[in-house]
């Protein structure tokens, strides 16, 4: 039990130590310790992250969603106000075609029965004449019922 | 026993003696095997044959087996952690990383709570000290004989001395102890300057604002903090000492009861595991308050009170 350089001895090679462990021990696996303890928080902050993007995210989904709803309602009933109006349009369009030709044919028909009323009028004194000639057997002189037949004729 | 030759006394003085290698001075008379006599003509480095020659060294003399497996220890366990450390990375950890991990984070979160100031060399300190002196206490628990007799038969002289357990040496723990009471004083210049080691030593405990008293109270404080500084690494060396050594003089006690017939040498294995188990919790538990004193001691040297800054 005696104290000796072994004192010495003791207290450089605990040193050394100390130093060893400082530069080759401590420092690489510290930074390891560190580097993972940064790594876990990060994960955990980017999944907490994720969770908020991902409520933000249906959030927007659903207000599309909704959105793209209120469109296609909106499309679908100017189809159905178009569709109507166009039902409506072509409706008028009928009508007044068939207004038209109705017209047109009336026009036609009175045009017609007035050419036969002219036809008519312009035969009727012959035909007049015909009968009464045949009536009364005499010749009657036309020039001298001119006049007369003239007014018959106009009257009708 | 290790030699029917050996009387008991013999048996426990002889585990008790260092393999030491320093200069014997001039003039001493050696003995030899045979019991003759040689006187040194000049001072002679030798190796130690016997412990008066040990003691006769004095101061120039180095204990080879404590040295050498201090050293050896610490290589062990600085080559494991260099090795996990060159090998470290921060995904998950497997295995022996795990187990290195587990012990850099005691150490961390021990160094944490008692060391709140700037100094990166703390904490490798602590993880030094603590698995160092753990690995160190552990050679305890090999049986005392192994070694000494594998020794014996490997040089061929039976009475060769090697102790196994390095803090079972003073040298050793003390060695540590100044190393750490040093570096005390080290940091304590270093961060409050040497006036402020000089206050540290004189201005306290007592202190009076009149500069007349405080000149009477300067020698008193200067003689009681000289004690409290003193006695810091010699209670950190000889606790670790007492402790190591009483452990080590009690499995040597026992062992000297393995040759005394057959049933003395049964109780004596149930002896010796028993009182392995309770000096596990010595091993760690000594390591343990070595690492928390120096750290504790550390702290003060960094503290500035701030009573200083009155002054």
């Amino acid at each position: 039990m005696n104290i000796n350089l072994t004192l010495i001895g003791q207290s450089i090679t605990f040193l050394f130590f100390v130093w060893f462990c400082h530069a080759f021990v401590w420092k690489a696996i510290r930074g390891a310790m560190e580097e993972r303890e940064k790594q876990i928080a990060d994960g955990l902050d980017a999944a907490d992250r994720a969770g908020r993007d991902l409520e933000l995210a249906q959030e927007k989904a659903g207000k599309q969603l909704r959105e793209a709803k209120a469109e296609a309602a909106s499309i679908i009933d100017a189809a159905n106000k178009r569709a109507n109006q166009i039902v409506e349009e072509a409706k008028d369009a009928a009508r007044q075609e068939g207004d038209r030709l109705k017209a047109a044919a009336q026009a036609e028909v009175e045009q017609e029965m007035n050419r036969a009323k002219e036809a008519l009028r312009s035969k009727v004194a012959t035909l007049a004449l015909a009968g009464a000639e045949k009536v009364l057997e005499a010749s009657i002189d036309e020039s001298a019922h001119k006049d007369m037949l003239d007014k018959l004729a106009a009257s009708l | 026993m290790a030699a029917e030759s050996q009387s008991t006394v013999g048996y426990i003085q002889h585990h008790l003696t260092n393999l030491t290698y320093g200069k014997l001075p001039a003039g001493y008379e050696r003995h030899d095997a045979e019991g003759h006599v040689h006187v040194l003509e000049h001072d002679t480095w030798t190796m130690a044959h016997s412990g008066e020659e040990a003691s006769a060294m004095g101061f120039n003399a180095i204990h080879v087996d404590s040295m050498f497996w201090s050293i050896a220890l610490g290589f062990l366990f600085l080559v494991f952690f260099a090795r996990v450390a060159k090998r470290a990375h921060s995904g998950v950890p497997t295995g022996v990383q795990n187990a290195v991990e587990m012990v850099i984070d005691f150490i961390d979160s021990t160094v944490k709570d008692g060391f709140h100031h700037k100094n990166a060399m703390i904490a490798p300190m602590a993880l030094t000290i603590f698995v160092w002196i753990v690995l160190m206490n552990t050679m305890d628990l090999v049986p005392v004989d192994w070694i000494p007799a594998a020794m014996a038969k490997l040089t061929g002289d039976p009475h060769f001395f090697f102790k196994v357990v390095p803090t079972t040496d003073p040298n050793v723990t003390l060695g540590m102890g100044f190393t750490v009471f040093g570096l005390m004083i080290f940091f304590t210049i270093a961060k409050k300057g040497f006036l402020g080691f000089v206050k540290e030593l004189t201005l306290h405990p007592f202190h009076h604002e009149k500069w007349y008293v405080n000149i009477f109270l300067i020698p008193i404080n200067f003689a009681l903090e000289s004690i409290a500084w003193i006695s810091k690494p010699i209670s950190l060396g000889l606790r670790l000492f007492g402790n190591m050594y009483a452990g080590e003089m009690i499995f040597i006690l026992i062992a000297t009861m393995f040759g005394a017939g057959l049933v003395l040498g049964l109780f004596a294995g149930v002896l010796q595991w028993a009182w392995a188990v309770f000096h596990i919790l010595v091993i760690a538990l000594q390591a343990f308050v070595f690492m928390v004193l120096t750290i504790v001691y550390m702290a003060q040297a960094h503290q500035i009170e701030e009573e200083d800054q009155f002054h």
